[in-house]
């Protein structure tokens, strides 16, 4: 028999890690956003980040060293019409340590849409990032692939902007026009 | 024998007959389950609700060995070259099950990525609707097909 | 984990260079190892194995191969573009897109009701996951409490799932790696869990079911003896399984050590679930910030150690044994109540109502061709699924439709780790890899 591996590792439950949310814990977001100088919020009871474009991987890089060691989540939202400036990134990251939870945000004006990638602090940023890309036109600097990934690579366009029709094809009987 | 005029006589009807009936009873399909209704079509697949003891013993992998192509779920953009592509390599006599609404019609995703209906790129023999349709409607979707060919409704 | 070449391999020759540089992940041995010796002591000849590999393989003989997008591993439509050295794959890219539905653009066209039959479509092994999140979301919107019977029918369903999905996971791992049998087994079992889901929810799967509000209806008369059926029916299950799978050395030769990740590199991927327990790392959202009232139920989280096909194969059949336990505890102790909350903005009223009340006849007319009105911010919040951490980020501008609805799939993010677990490795173990990572491409593509 091989001698890798014992055939059956213990599945050890471990002791879960301490769901800390006391006053200690939260009040080290709030630090955090004071030594790195940017803005700290609370929306739907959840702490963000309004982060200058500028600073991007800067304060996520700064947001990992104080503990949020993964990225969960990388998008855009596009705010025609609702906000000054039309775009938002949002970026999702995750304490496993600190049990915490923190939203980063950027505003990115129409005209100006590249901002820096996030692959060489959080490697798990490419896919989010090129589907940002294919899905709203972002351009993320130092990106090793910024190509389109849900779309066919000759596509035209960048579906998920609110200019970009849904594209339904008419339905009989349906009497609303954006019928989906 | 045929008859002088052309028409199938009566060996030769009997013959096309038995043809038919040939084809239906062992239609292996070619894999292309592509998103819930792929769960379902192995559902069906399964043990509770074996299609085996209609023929169709095992699922292809590679189209040149398959007859029946049953489209299992929604078609994007993306994918639908590679559907005609396989559709093209399955050889002669050859079907296709559009399986699910969004195989038949695009389904409820009327939107830019969904082909709005697989018949846009290959030509479907049997709809069979649902969201997914469940095993049982799939196999009576089945079994309607190889009524159809055994009549000769649809010819190959 | 280091695996070690098999001497027979160079006869005469020492390692060349490439050798030693690789890491070896997934060389395989050609023959078990014999106690104290080799193959060409033990037949007394020195084997001249044709198998030789050249000292040093030139740039341009390294093959592209494509696998997929249709091909039989039952994962869906991935497309892996393999750069292979011989028989060993040097760089690999998962190449996805091919079922991308615009789910989150359709979303945008939906009302927050009607939400939920679009999200459910987008994992479609464990659709009611995907309906707590955004149900969650809409409700961390609208600042509504769910009652608790509406919570614990919530964990009961989307735990029964679970189970469902990991044995839909066994059953197609199993078929990949040759176990043909546990196809079988797999869908069998899994028959007992969606009868039980058509009796309540009226559908096999893609329920819509989990609504912000509640859940859509309540559970049926008999529901007790259902599920006791369908927990033992699952054990009976289990036994199979393990007597198949468990100490066979097939199983073993295929899986252990295969397709590494470690601990770091899963965090930096942002891999979840099963894979990042697998590695070692205690990390399961339903203990760490516990969501519809898990904290009430008592059960361990599985954690494996090395992070290969082995052990994420060991901790979902672990997490199935605690998913049982959870549903057995929340059968005992389902609370009375509501199934849904009583805000009549939010949920409709009973149809037997419609007759009887004006006010609720207007407040079906308003939800069902309107939609309910969010007010306007962002949020949140995430559920452990099976395959890991499902959020759903919905922004609403004050009306009845969001503005933006984005979901994190998990599998987009276990698809990264994809060439990873798999450099240095033989195409056979490209298949093992895969079905380990349970990667559903309704959710990679949405």
């Amino acid at each position: 028999m091989s001698d890798d591996q014992t055939t059956d590792p213990q599945m050890d439950a471990e002791a879960p890690m301490e769901a800390d949310q006391t006053a200690g814990s939260e009040s080290l977001v709030a630090d955090l956003a004071g030594s790195i100088g940017i803005e700290h919020q609370l929306s739907s009871g959840q702490d963000v980040f309004i982060v200058p474009k500028e600073r991007w991987r800067e304060v996520a890089a700064a947001t990992k060293d104080a503990g949020f060691e993964m990225l969960v989540d990388e998008t855009v939202v596009d705010y025609l019409g609702v906000k000054d400036v039309r775009f938002e990134l949002v970026a999702g990251l995750v304490s496993l340590q600190h049990n915490l939870r923190v939203r980063l945000r950027a505003p990115l004006p129409e005209d100006d849409m590249t901002v820096e990638s996030l692959v060489p602090v959080y490697p798990g940023a490419n896919f989010y990032e090129r589907e940002a890309y294919d899905m709203f036109g972002v351009t993320f600097e130092d990106h090793p692939d910024l190509t389109r990934i849900l779309m066919p690579d000759e596509w035209q366009g960048h579906p998920l902007r609110k200019d970009y029709a849904v594209g339904s094809v008419p339905v009989q009987f349906k009497s609303s026009p954006e019928a989906s | 024998m045929a008859r002088a005029d052309g028409a199938p006589g009566i060996l030769t009807t009997t013959v096309q007959k038995a043809a038919h009936w040939a084809q239906t009873q062992s239609m292996w399909p070619a894999t292309f389950g592509l998103a819930c209704c792929a769960i379902e079509m192995m559902a069906t697949g399964a043990a509770h609700y074996d299609l085996a003891r209609f023929g169709m013993e095992v699922f292809r992998a590679s189209p040149r060995q398959a007859d029946l192509m049953i489209v299992a779920g929604r078609v994007s953009q993306k994918m639908a070259p590679v559907l005609r592509q396989v559709y093209d390599q399955m050889p002669e006599p050859k079907w296709v099950i559009s399986m699910g609404a969004c195989a038949s019609s695009g389904g409820m995703f009327n939107n830019y990525a969904i082909v709005q209906g697989v018949d846009e790129i290959v030509p479907v023999d049997m709809y069979v609707p649902g969201c997914p349709p469940g095993p049982q409607s799939l196999m009576h979707g089945i079994l309607t097909l190889q009524a159809k060919i055994v009549s000769g409704e649809i010819s190959r | 984990m280091k695996r070690e070449l098999h001497e027979v391999w160079i006869t005469g020759t020492e390692e060349p260079e490439w050798v030693k540089r690789s890491t070896d992940e997934g060389a395989q041995k050609m023959r078990p190892e014999e106690k104290g010796g080799r193959l060409t002591e033990q037949t007394g000849t020195a084997v001249d194995d044709d198998f030789i590999i050249e000292e040093e393989i030139p740039e341009d003989e390294l093959m592209i191969v494509n696998m997929g997008p249709q091909h039989p591993s039952t994962h869906g439509v991935l497309r892996l573009q393999l750069e292979l050295e011989g028989e060993i794959i040097r760089r690999s890219k998962p190449i996805i897109g091919y079922l991308h539905t615009g789910m989150e653009k359709t979303g945008e066209e939906l009302s927050f009701l009607q939400g939920t039959t679009n999200v459910t479509r987008m994992d479609y092994m464990s659709p009611l996951f995907n309906e707590l999140a955004y149900s969650l979301t809409v409700e961390q919107l609208l600042g509504v409490e769910i009652p608790p019977r509406a919570q614990a029918i919530r964990v009961l369903m989307t735990e029964l799932n679970r189970i469902g999905s990991h044995q839909v996971f066994l059953a197609t791992t199993g078929m990949d790696i040759g176990a043909l049998s546990m196809m079988l087994y797999g869908f069998r079992d899994r028959e007992a869990i969606l009868a039980f889901f058509e009796k309540t929810t009226g559908l096999r799967m893609n329920h819509n079911y989990i609504r912000p509000g509640g859940v859509a209806a309540d559970l049926p008369d008999g529901w007790r003896s259902d599920i006791d059926g369908i927990i033992e029916k699952a054990l009976a299950g289990m036994d199979q399984y393990e007597a198949l799978l468990k100490h066979n050395p097939i199983w073993e030769e295929r899986t252990v050590g295969v397709g590494v990740i470690t601990a770091a590199e899963a965090i930096a991927y942002g891999i979840t679930g099963p894979n990042l327990r697998a590695t070692g790392v205690d990390w399961d959202l339903r203990k760490a910030q516990p969501y519809s009232g898990f904290e009430q139920y008592e059960f361990e989280v599985p954690v494996g150690r090395n992070g290969d096909v082995y052990d994420r194969y060991r901790v979902r059949v672990e997490e199935i044994l605690q998913s049982l336990h959870i549903v057995r505890q929340v059968a005992d102790s389902m609370p009375k109540g509501d199934y849904r909350t009583d805000d009549r903005k939010v949920t409709p009223p009973p149809r037997a109502r419609i007759d009887q009340s004006m006010e609720a006849l207007i407040h079906h007319f308003k939800i069902f061709t309107e939609g309910f009105k969010v007010p306007a911010g962002e949020a949140y919040v995430a559920i452990e699924s099976p395959r890991g951490e499902l959020g759903a980020y919905l922004v609403s501008d004050g009306g009845a439709k969001p503005l933006r609805m984005h979901i994190r799939a998990p599998s987009l993010a276990n698809l990264q780790g994809l060439p990873i677990a798999m450099s240095d490795s033989l195409i056979a173990d490209t298949v093992a890899t895969v079905a380990s990572f349970d990667p559903v491409i309704g959710d990679v593509d949405r």
